[in-house]
Parts: C-alpha cells; structure tokens; sequence
C-alpha cells in the first residue's frame, strides 16, 4: 500500500494526524506531512484508509498493492 | 500563493483614513481602513426597513437565518429546500442573498474566492465597500481577507493554533470544567435543573481565548455582550449596535494595556510580529483580535451546548460514550457534522451566473456548512445521529483556504467539556424549553437539563 498526501490540497484539518499519527505528523502550520509513503505495514492499512476517508478537503489518497 | 505580498501602512491626509497598502492579483491595491457610512467605497449601507425583517414564510424565496424560528429547526428548512428542488435559496433581505444548501454547491462557493470575497463574513443590512476593510477597526484578518493578503495574516496566527500548541491546554481546559461543575453546588438527583448553556458551555471558550488573549478574566461577560451584538442582532437599525463600535474602543485599549505593560501573550505576539520589516498596524492586530474574540467564543459554546442538547435526549449515546470512552474520537466528527454552529458567509466580487441563479456585485451569499453536512448526497443517513460514524468528511470547519483557524482548540474544549459534564452527571434530561441562538452562529443559550444521576 502507497499513501499520497496534495500538499496543496491540504488545509490543516487535523484529521489524519488525529486518526493516524503512526503514517502522519503536522508541522508548525498544522499543515499535513505524511511520515509512511511507501510500504505501509500490514497492520496500518485499516488507518490508512481512515484518514483518507476522512480528509475533508480529498487530500490523501491510497494505492493498493502498490 | 505568495507569503511576501506587499505590505504597508499610511494616513491619508486628505480624509485622516490609514491606508494599508498590499496587493491583488499581482498589482498594487490599496484597502482603506475607515466606516464613512456615505462612502460607496467603503461601506455601503442597503436599503433598510425593520418591516421587512418579519417571520419567514417562504425559505425558499425569502430565506431569513435571523428570524428567530430558523435555528430551532434549520434542519427540517434545509431538507425540504433540497427535497423541493431548491438547492439555492434567495432573499431580498439584507440587499439581496443568495443560499445554498446542498453539499456541492456550498462546496463551489467555499473553494471560488474569485468570484466570491470574503470581505465580509456576517451577514448585515450594511456591508463593505470594494476598496474597503470592513468596520469596526480594520476588519477581522485572515477571515475578512481575500488572497494573497489572506495567506499573509493566516499565517502569522496558524503557529500558534497549530495541534502541538493547543494539546496542552487540555489539562487547564479539564480543571476550568471541574470547576465550573463544582460551582453548581449541591444537585439532588431527578430533582435539580440546571443550565448547561448558561452555567456551563458559554463560559469555557470565553475563559481560554481571553486567557490566551491576555485579556483580564472579569471582562468575560463584556466579551460576550460584544460578540452577541456583532452576530446576533444583525437585522437591527444601522447604527444601533453599540457593541460593535465598543469592541473596537476595548480591544485598542487592551492594546495599549499591553504596550504599557508587556507579557507573554498572543495580543503581545501579534503587536511585535513583523511583515517585511513593519510591525502591523493596531487596527490589523485590532482586527485579529476581533476575529479570535467573535470566532473563539460563540462557536464553541454552541457546539458543546447542541452536543449536550443531543446527550440529553439520547441515553443510549451517552452510555456508549461512558462504556467505550475510544469512541469518542469519532463521536467528537460526528457532533461536529450533526450540530455544525457556524454558518459563513461572502459576498459576490462580480456578477456570475451560479447555477442558474443571476448573482450580482455586492449579494450576499450564505455559506451554511451545517446544511452541506446534513446532505444525503454526501452522507448516509445523513439526518440520524451515529455515534461511530467513521467514514466522516464533514465542513463543520469550512473547507479551502478559510479551514477554521481555531479547529484544533474548538475539538479540544467541545471533547472536554462533553467529557467532563458526562463523566459527573452519567444522567441527564431536558426539563424545559430550549432557547436557539439567532443568525449565522446556531446552539442552545439557554438549555435546562434535569440531573438524573451523580458520579460519586
């Protein structure tokens, strides 16, 4: 699994880092930074996806198998 | 988007207002800090008439967020808007506005700051001129700011709203909310009524912005009248509001308080910060200030009543949310969606047809973020409640480049503050009648509930 984060999409909703701080951090902006792009272990797909889907602005997307 | 957009201050000395001089669409452009109320460049008023201000009969075609009947059901006035075909709403009220209701096309307006500026955010029977940053004091920046000047303001305050900064105020947030539930003395169990709005949620949010603020603790209750004259009594004679005109003369004085008598605090940040090697002007710190006091207070207070409200009358929520504390992290999304509190609002910067509706210069425009959560286009079951809703994009926070500066303090004082009264009081009713806020900002101000039960 692949997670893709459009910096410029992102707003600082905080979504992501409050659902999945093992594959996101925020810096001093509260802006978005993805810390797991690839490879993303086994046991964090299901939090992967859960940020993704709750990204208000459409700013995280996952790639299977990829 | 630049971060080093020009920026400079100066008097005119023809008409003694302070020019701030920046730019737009890569060309020198100059706002005008001043509320000549005959100067079509800088404030205009509209026609007004307080009879045209009566109850609502048609939303469709007369929409009033400031009748006093449109927040205790707003949504059952959004669903049947969207049910009759109406994803639009208008109104001639206020010079004429324009509502949408739906997800998308609250969406649309929120992402085009070409064709909509956020010049102003309220909505009033007078509003900005084009050259113009809105009365009292110099407007309210970022929320007021189109880009790129917007990007500019928001960035100097995001630091210090930013997750790792507000985490930890939780433990103070926590102790301002035992004390609060202390206040209320000796409860008897299904005997004693309080006010969860009045004893409780009105004063949390007030308590920690005038803190960060570095405001003095007694002035809580004068922040508050301010901010309900600002966002309540918008339909209200030109001129009559005195608050606004008193906020701007408090917070210039705070400012001089602070430049007299330096401390560690966000008015002090803002008063030394520098832009291209200029300290901001005190009407743009003025302005800021504003916004943290109007955004920081209302807001919250009404999310965390509506979530009581909601507790109150669903037991089988509030057990889960004691039984299975981890829930909260999406219950926290899922209060957010159902009981948005903040309506925005924009006004058109040209002429645009919007779907079909012919939308002039100057309109208003709604931006209600709590009808696009209640969306059944976007959310399942979108009108229930679901505790642990987990797929959950909702726009309680606004969406593009506005996203609510203060989101990650408003979760953290809503999730306390439910936190605390539910953990003291595992039972609760509604004993009476709640009474709704009135305009852009929806939650019980006044909210009696009935103790069933008391934590040891």
């Amino acid at each position: 699994m692949r997670v893709h984060l459009d910096a410029e999409k992102c707003q600082g909703h905080n979504r992501c880092y409050a659902l999945a701080p093992e594959l996101f951090d925020v810096d001093d902006y509260g802006q978005a930074l993805l810390i797991v792009e690839v490879d993303v272990p086994a046991e964090l797909h299901d939090k992967a996806r859960l940020a993704a889907s709750n990204c208000p602005e459409y700013a995280i997307t996952i790639t299977e198998n990829g | 988007m630049t971060d080093t957009a020009r920026y400079s201050t100066r008097i005119d000395e023809a008409t003694g207002n302070k020019i701030i001089a920046t730019e737009r669409d890569g060309e020198p452009y100059d706002f005008i800090i001043g509320s000549d109320p005959d100067g079509t460049d800088i404030w205009q008023r509209v026609p007004y008439e307080a009879d045209d201000y009566g109850p609502v009969a048609d939303p469709s075609t007369d929409f009033d967020h400031a009748d006093p009947a449109y927040n205790p059901t707003a949504p059952e006035v959004w669903k049947e808007l969207r049910e009759g075909g109406c994803p639009v709403a208008h109104s001639d009220r206020y010079g004429g506005m324009w509502v949408p209701v739906t997800d998308d096309t609250v969406t649309e307006v929120a992402y085009d700051t070409e064709n909509f500026t956020s010049r102003a955010v309220v909505v009033g029977v007078g509003r900005p001129g084009d050259r113009s940053l809105p009365a009292p004091i110099g407007g309210a920046p970022p929320i007021t700011s189109d880009p790129p000047f917007h990007n500019v303001a928001r960035r100097l305050l995001l630091p210090a709203f930013a997750p790792k900064m507000i985490e930890p105020w939780e433990p103070e947030i926590q102790r301002l909310c035992q004390k609060l539930l202390d206040e209320m003395g000796e409860i008897t169990p299904g005997e004693s009524v309080i006010d969860a709005a009045v004893q409780y949620a009105q004063n949390i949010p007030v308590n920690v912005i005038g803190r960060m603020l570095g405001f003095p603790e007694k002035d809580e209750e004068l922040f508050r009248q301010f901010v309900h004259d600002v966002l309540e009594r918008i339909n209200e004679e030109p001129g009559t509001r005195e608050g606004e005109d008193d906020l701007g003369l408090y917070i210039q004085a705070q400012i001089d308080d602070h430049r007299a008598n330096p401390r560690e605090d966000l008015t002090s940040y803002l008063m030394n910060v520098e832009l291209d090697g200029n300290k901001l002007d005190d009407a743009v710190v003025g302005g800021m200030v504003v916004l943290l006091l109007v955004a920081g207070i209302d807001t919250t207070w009404s999310a965390i009543g509506s979530s009581l409200w909601h507790l109150a009358q669903h037991p089988e929520d509030h057990q889960r949310l004691l039984d299975d504390p981890e829930v909260m992290t999406f219950a926290l999304e899922e209060f957010l969606r159902a009981y948005a509190p903040v309506t925005m609002a924009r006004l058109v910067a040209k002429d645009n047809d919007f779907h079909g509706c012919p939308m002039k210069k100057d309109d208003w425009v709604l931006l209600p973020f709590p009808a696009a959560n209640r969306d059944p286009r976007k959310f399942e079951d979108s009108d229930s409640f679901i505790v642990d809703r987990a797929e959950n994009r909702h726009a309680a926070f606004g969406l593009g480049i506005h996203r609510c500066l203060g989101s990650n303090l408003a979760r953290l004082e809503l999730k306390v503050a439910i936190e605390e009264f539910i953990k003291r009081f595992p039972r609760f009713e509604l004993a009476g009648d709640t009474r709704w806020s009135v305009g852009q900002i929806r939650g019980p101000r006044e909210l009696p509930v009935r103790i069933l039960e008391v934590a040891d």
